[in-house]
């Protein structure tokens, strides 16, 4: 079966489940191997990789990998593809990555497709456009395949390969030595998962009303074990930082549930977010929009509704 | 400093986008064709940089004949030129061949720094400047949301998940901004009266010594087999709140295992 290189996605060592999803989906392409760049790489990471179908494990872990921007990383995806000739390199639909995806597509004269939510025989890629309103297949015509897929459109699944360890040694060249990273500033986070990755997303609006109040929706998303999203009223407003913004200029999430509490809909708010599979929606107007895309709606206030939302999901555990 | 910002028109987020169904890429006549909200944040900050360093700011688009419109409001904004690539042969043209164009015809015009969007609202790709770095082979700044110039000496910070990152590099550069990095002003009467008199230079694919061969839906590296309206979501339940709202809420999440 030919190759597929799936380039993985790693935090402080650890990999990330949106890589463990495109191994999975990789498997019934062909045969997965993943490309691991930059620091951090361990005995732990190419088990889990393994684990999930990993055939190989190729290596490039020194620092200069990341220490500048994008470039060194579609240098290393090159060297593989010219080495290994894969039938496809598939990386997940982050923004770096997607930039990684772009760099390399002009590198090896290859198309690219963006925002995949599944890629299917012929390595025809499926895509939501305009908000969720039209669903594309699009197929990359010249040269390798490069597909950025959307982190949750596919469930993981573990099944074993045998994870064969291979290092490569890549020389970054001066080239993409020009933009370099000086120093890596950490926000505070807490114990939430990514807002992309989030299996659960529990967001914010307008209706909210303060900053203090987003208390509110914190506390149902811990109970949840949920990522934190906001609208833009509300990033704007100040209430909630603007990395936290799902929607059209903001970040698009496609988890398995999105909680939409004080948020009228809008459809650039929608943009980010109606690839959900399951919605549930709080607002107090019937009118609100959220409702046409809600599988489950409560007309009420979300100060009420939520609070006793999260202890009803307490008592339950 | 000699800034060139890229301005993309797009279909306005308000109304239906469509594709067509004859070649199957945007349907840019059904809908009102308005500046990528991102590209004002560009423009904004292309402006401020060169009130502090001084130079010139000038737009390129490519983009249909209705793209001048697009193109004055950037010059209302307060950009000196512009720069609009337009000809048949470009429409269809996917990422690649978009990136190709554009870096041919930066090579012609010249720049110091190229800023853009982060991201447009109909393609929303968010390649392209990481594209034009890789063509033009000067660094690549993308994901700003400050950009500070010294000399040639040029910091950003770039957004990432975990916070930001400082990244450092020497001009000629390409930046992309996000939302927030500024707050973009709106065109005076006195702005959008000037920009009917600022320059606008149209360039054809031969003018900008673009190989038609790899722009345009033939030229492309990938293409759409097909498409469809998605379906519309299977209607829901709606319950008002009696004081049991989140009862019943939990009730619902529960028979979805989520619970
Ligand atoms: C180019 C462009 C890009 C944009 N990008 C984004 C984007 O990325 N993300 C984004 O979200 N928006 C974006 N917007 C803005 C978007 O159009 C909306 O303005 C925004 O989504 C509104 O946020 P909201 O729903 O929180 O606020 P509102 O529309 O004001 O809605 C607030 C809702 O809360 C309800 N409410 C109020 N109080 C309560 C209460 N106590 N209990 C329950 N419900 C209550 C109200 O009934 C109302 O429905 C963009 C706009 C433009 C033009
Ligand atoms: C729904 C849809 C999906 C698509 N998917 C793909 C895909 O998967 N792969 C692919 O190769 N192509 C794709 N295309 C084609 C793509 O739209 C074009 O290549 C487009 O010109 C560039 O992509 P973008 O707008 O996403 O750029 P982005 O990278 O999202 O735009 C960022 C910035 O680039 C600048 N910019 C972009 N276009 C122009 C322009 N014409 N003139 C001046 N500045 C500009 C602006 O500053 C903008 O803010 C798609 C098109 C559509 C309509």
């Amino acid at each position: 079966m030919s190759e597929i290189l799936v380039l993985v996605e790693h935090v402080e060592g650890q990999v990330k489940k949106v890589t463990l999803e495109l191994l999975t989906l990789a498997r019934t392409l062909g045969t997965p191997s993943a490309v691991w760049a930059g620091p951090g790489y361990s005995a732990e990471a190419q088990a889990k990789l393994a684990e999930h179908g990993a055939e190989k494990v190729y290596v490039a872990d020194s620092a200069d990998i990341s220490d500048y921007v994008v470039a060194p990383k579609a240098e290393l995806l090159a060297q593989l593809v010219s080495e290994k000739s894969p039938a496809a390199v598939l990386v997940a639909a982050t923004a770096e990555a997607k930039e990684i995806a772009g760099r390399l597509a002009i590198k090896i004269d290859s198309g690219v497709l963006t925002d995949a939510v599944g890629v299917g025989d012929g390595l025809v890629a499926d895509q939501s456009i305009f908000g969720g309103g039209v669903n594309v297949h699009s197929r990359v015509t010249k040269g390798t395949p490069i597909i950025a897929v959307r982190p949750n459109a596919t469930p993981v699944e573990a099944a074993a390969g045998a994870g064969t360890e291979e290092r490569v040694s890549v020389t970054v060249s001066d080239a993409a030595r020009a933009a370099r990273v000086v120093e890596r500033v950490k926000e505070e986070k807490g114990a939430r998962p990514e807002l992309t990755e989030a299996a659960i997303v529990v967001s914010g609006g307008r209706g909210v009303g303060s900053a203090e109040n987003f208390a509110v929706i914190e506390r149902l998303a811990d109970s949840l074990g949920a990522a934190v999203g906001a609208s833009r009223a509300a990033t704007d407003a100040g209430w909630y930082p603007h990395q936290f913004q799902v929607g059209q200029t903001g970040k698009t999430v496609s988890p398995q549930l999105y909680i939409a509490a004080g948020i009228s809909g809008a459809i650039q708010h929608r943009a980010g977010m109606q690839t959900a599979k399951t919605i549930v929606a709080v607002n107090k107007d019937p009118e609100a929009p959220i409702f046409e895309l809600a599988d489950f709606g409560v007309v009420g206030d979300l100060h009420q509704v939520v609070p006793q939302l999260t202890d009803e999901i307490s008592k339950r555990k | 400093m000699n800034i060139v910002v890229c301005v993309k028109q797009v279909p306005d987020t308000a109304t239906e986008r469509k594709l067509r169904s004859d070649d199957k890429t945007i349907d840019r006549d059904a809908a009102d064709g308005v500046i990528n909200e991102l590209c004002e944040y560009a423009v904004e900050e292309a402006l401020r940089l060169k009130e502090a360093h001084g130079g010139e700011v000038t737009v390129l688009t490519m983009g249909p004949d209705k793209a001048s419109d697009t193109i004055r409001k950037a010059l209302a904004m307060g950009a000196d030129k512009a720069v609009h690539l337009v000809d048949d042969a470009l429409h269809g043209s996917d990422a690649l061949g978009t990136s190709y164009a554009l870096a041919q015809t930066l090579r012609k015009i010249g720049f110091d720094l190229v800023v853009l969007g982060s991201e447009s609202t109909d393609a929303r790709t968010g390649v392209l400047a990481a594209m034009l770095a890789e063509r033009l082979g000067v660094p690549q700044l993308t994901f700003a949301n400050k950009v500070e110039v010294d000399g040639s000496a040029i910091t950003v910070q770039r957004v990432t998940d975990y916070g930001y990152d400082r990244v450092e590099a020497s001009l000629p550069a390409v930046v992309s901004v996000v939302e927030k990095i500024n707050e973009p002003r709106y065109p005076s009467f006195k702005g959008i009266m000037a920009a009917k008199k600022k320059p606008v230079e149209k360039l054809g694919v031969a003018d900008a010594e673009i190989d038609a061969a790899q722009v345009g839906l033939a030229g492309s590296w990938s293409e759409v087999a097909d498409f469809a309206v998605a379906p519309p979501r299977a209607a829901g339940t709606v319950v008002k709140d009696e004081g049991d709202g989140g009862v019943k809420a939990a009730d619902f999440l529960a028979s979805k295992k989520f619970v």
